[in-house]
């Protein structure tokens, strides 16, 4: 203090110096935690330096000393905000390693609950860009969609976010028929009336716009360079989906669209999930419609457990449950790199197998790490309130962003 | 193909075009599990990347992983994961590196490396030259270490908790209430690696990472063991009072179950 009074210039030639603000990473806008150290020029954001890591829980490492099935739950774990789409790609690289089948009903299945996980990120994320940049309405009205998909989830799985219910070979369980007709209605009626009353509360809100629109444009080369993916890279303008351009489970059969951005900005990223929404739901009702009966987990019992009726009967049926839930299955030597449209962008998986009962090493690509570096270029130039809209349409979570 | 994960189709000519591209840097180039990898020496790195993003049209870098193999003698392999959004298609760039030489860094060619550099440095320790600001990124502030080398322990070396006391956070050595347990399922019947006892009589020596047993003759000289083992004290129930049950057990019981009157406080 008294340095500066000593150094203080005579009035007339003050000099301003950048001031430096951590924000996070206990903030609640933060989404979690995440420490930004921002250099201010008054309110202008000069530089901004995203510290991660506070969530780190060493998952990789982890999985490193679990055998293939006991690895999965920690999928769930990564991003909280959209599970099973976290699963989805853990078992298509293990099942591409295995060369493993699939029946066809339980890759419906996993679509529908793909979709159903994307409405529920979707809706969560939207909730909180808008509670981010100050209405409060219509999170409340989206997290009763987020209340009815985690309902959805439980009645499949059990659990109404940490789900575990997408396993290689197929899914855990079937679902009754019930839920499938509940699902049914509830996209035609409930879901939608609940999701357009929220959005027209929102989408032509003059506040809305301002705090969105034109902020942080990224051009389509800068989201290439970037390694944007998903609504990310849509919102920028670029056509990129890769349910639509590398197919996997029934994605193929469905009819959907991509919505792309037109400017890149915020408020373009948020209409992206914002019509996302509406087109899992389309995907949603095309797989009710379309899913056949027929089992729902492959009958490779080196992979796959025996039902439970059959193992009180079958002494070959204990034997693989037995050998599957202690010494797991073995995965042929090799290496994949399997990436999914998870509702954050693109999640992969580069999966090295040893041929053992466990991983060799599991590398997990987050959606986040590429978005959140480029925060920086996004914010400069903007005023500090607008890093709050940002950060909302970049959709981070992390718990997969620091696994 | 039977299986449904993403659907990845190698166009014709594609490790053709690729060998051409890349010319004397390529080490080697091939297709397994449906997917194109590129083996390329570490110090001709950005060349190959830039040939790779406008001669071969392989825009974004998604992905990289550093893989830790301590029996390799370049320890250490880095993967790099392109995809090309214009032709529909993926490959894995792979080079060997070691603690000490420093890849070069694609930072240049794409800044998304520049965090994914950093994670590879952090976890692994390899060194990326030309990347200008190669902190640790995901573990903490202070870490020394490499967490993901496959000779870091699960469990860590130090563990923190919020002292009452002292007021602060304070890191201490691990101690685990329980050790790890890592069971080996690996089954002798299908290729497990080591010998079993009594087949090095077939004159074929352990294998790689076998688990060292003691011969007989070497039990006989550890000192740890006794010369004679003790007499066998046969381990039978003959009768009911051994059995620790019957009336004496009961009356036992019931002295240790009821409890005696609480003796009245001096104070009333």
């Amino acid at each position: 203090m008294s340095m500066q009074q000593d150094l203080a210039p005579t009035t007339g030639d003050e000099v301003i110096q950048n001031y430096t603000i951590n924000f996070g990473p206990q903030h609640p806008a933060a989404h979690g935690v995440l420490r930004l150290v921002m250099e201010l020029d008054g309110e202008i954001v000069e530089r901004l330096d995203p510290h991660i890591g506070l969530l780190h829980r060493g998952t990789e490492k982890l999985i490193e000393y679990k055998t293939y099935l006991q690895a999965l739950p920690y999928f769930d774990r990564l991003d909280y905000a959209s599970p099973m789409a976290m699963e989805h790609s853990y078992v298509l690289a293990v099942e591409k390693l295995l060369d493993l089948e699939v029946p066809i009903r339980a890759q419906y299945l996993r679509v529908l609950f793909a979709e159903l996980t994307r409405i529920k990120n979707h809706t969560l994320n939207i909730a909180h860009h808008i509670i981010d940049v100050g209405a409060m309405t219509p999170p409340l009205w989206l997290y009763e969609i987020r209340e009815d998909c985690m309902a959805f989830y439980e009645r499949a799985s059990g659990a109404r976010m940490h789900a575990a219910w997408f396993r290689p070979g197929g899914v855990h369980q079937d679902v009754p028929l019930k839920l499938l007709t509940d699902m049914a209605e509830w996209l035609d009626d409930r879901m939608p009336r609940l999701f357009e009353d929220a959005m027209s509360l929102v989408v032509d809100n003059r506040i809305f716009k301002q705090r969105n629109v034109d902020i942080a444009i990224v051009s389509k080369e800068d989201a290439i360079k970037w390694g944007f993916s998903g609504p990310m890279i849509r919102g920028a303008g670029i056509p990129w989906d890769i349910r639509k351009s590398q197919p996997y489970d029934v994605y193929a059969k469905m009819d959907f669209d991509i919505p792309v951005g037109t400017r890149g900005d915020c408020y373009d990223r948020f209409m992206v999930r914002v019509e996302e929404v509406r087109q899992s739901v389309r995907i949603m009702k095309q797989c009710l419609q379309q899913m056949p009966e027929g089992p729902v987990c492959s009958d490779d019992r080196k992979v796959s457990p025996p039902k439970r009726a059959e193992m009180k009967q079958s002494m070959e049926a204990l034997i693989h449950h037995f050998k599957l839930y202690t010494e797991g299955f073995k995965v042929p030597a090799g290496s994949v790199y399997v990436a999914t449209e998870s509702p954050k962008g693109e999640f992969g998986v580069y999966l090295v197998s040893d041929g053992t009962n466990k991983p060799y090493r599991c590398k997990i690509r987050p959606t986040a790490f590429s978005h959140l570096q480029a925060m920086d270029f996004m914010s400069r130039g903007h005023m500090l309130a607008d890093t709050t809209a940002i950060l909302g349409a970049l959709d981070i979570v992390f718990g997969e962003c620091d696994r | 193909m039977s299986h449904s994960a993403p659907l990845i189709h190698t166009p014709d000519g594609t490790i053709a075009a690729i060998t051409k591209a890349l010319g004397s840097n390529l080490v080697s180039i091939e297709e397994a599990n449906g997917e194109v990898a590129v083996h390329i020496h570490r110090d001709s790195l950005v060349e190959c990347m830039i040939k790779l993003r406008d001669e071969c049209a392989y825009q974004q870098l998604m992905e990289m992983a550093g893989v830790d193999w301590p029996d390799r003698d370049p320890r250490f392999e880095v993967v790099y994961c392109l995809l090309s959004l214009t032709k529909n298609h993926r490959i894995r760039v792979h080079l060997a590196t070691n603690e000490d030489q420093a890849v070069p860094s694609v930072t240049g060619i794409w800044p998304v490396a520049g965090w994914l550099e950093r994670e590879v440095f952090d976890m692994y320790g390899v060194l990326f030259s030309g990347n200008s600001d190669l902190r640790r990124i995901l573990t903490d502030y202070g870490f020394s270490g490499h967490p993901q080398r496959k000779d870091f322990p699960l469990s860590g070396y130090v563990e923190l908790r919020y002292s009452e006391e002292e007021k602060r956070v304070k890191y201490e050595p691990v101690q685990l209430a329980q050790d790890f347990r890592n069971f080996d399922f690996l089954s002798p019947w299908e290729g497990a690696d080591y010998v079993l006892p009594g087949d090095e009589k077939t004159g074929e020596g352990a294998g790689k990472g076998a688990t060292q047993r003691m011969t007989a003759e070497e039990v006989k000289k550890d000192p740890a063991t006794p010369s004679s083992p003790p007499p066998p004290t046969p381990k039978t129930t003959d009768t009911a009072a051994q059995t620790g049950a019957g009336k004496a057990a009961n009356k036992e019981a019931v002295k240790r179950t009821v409890r005696k009157p609480k003796a009245t406080g001096d104070k009333a």
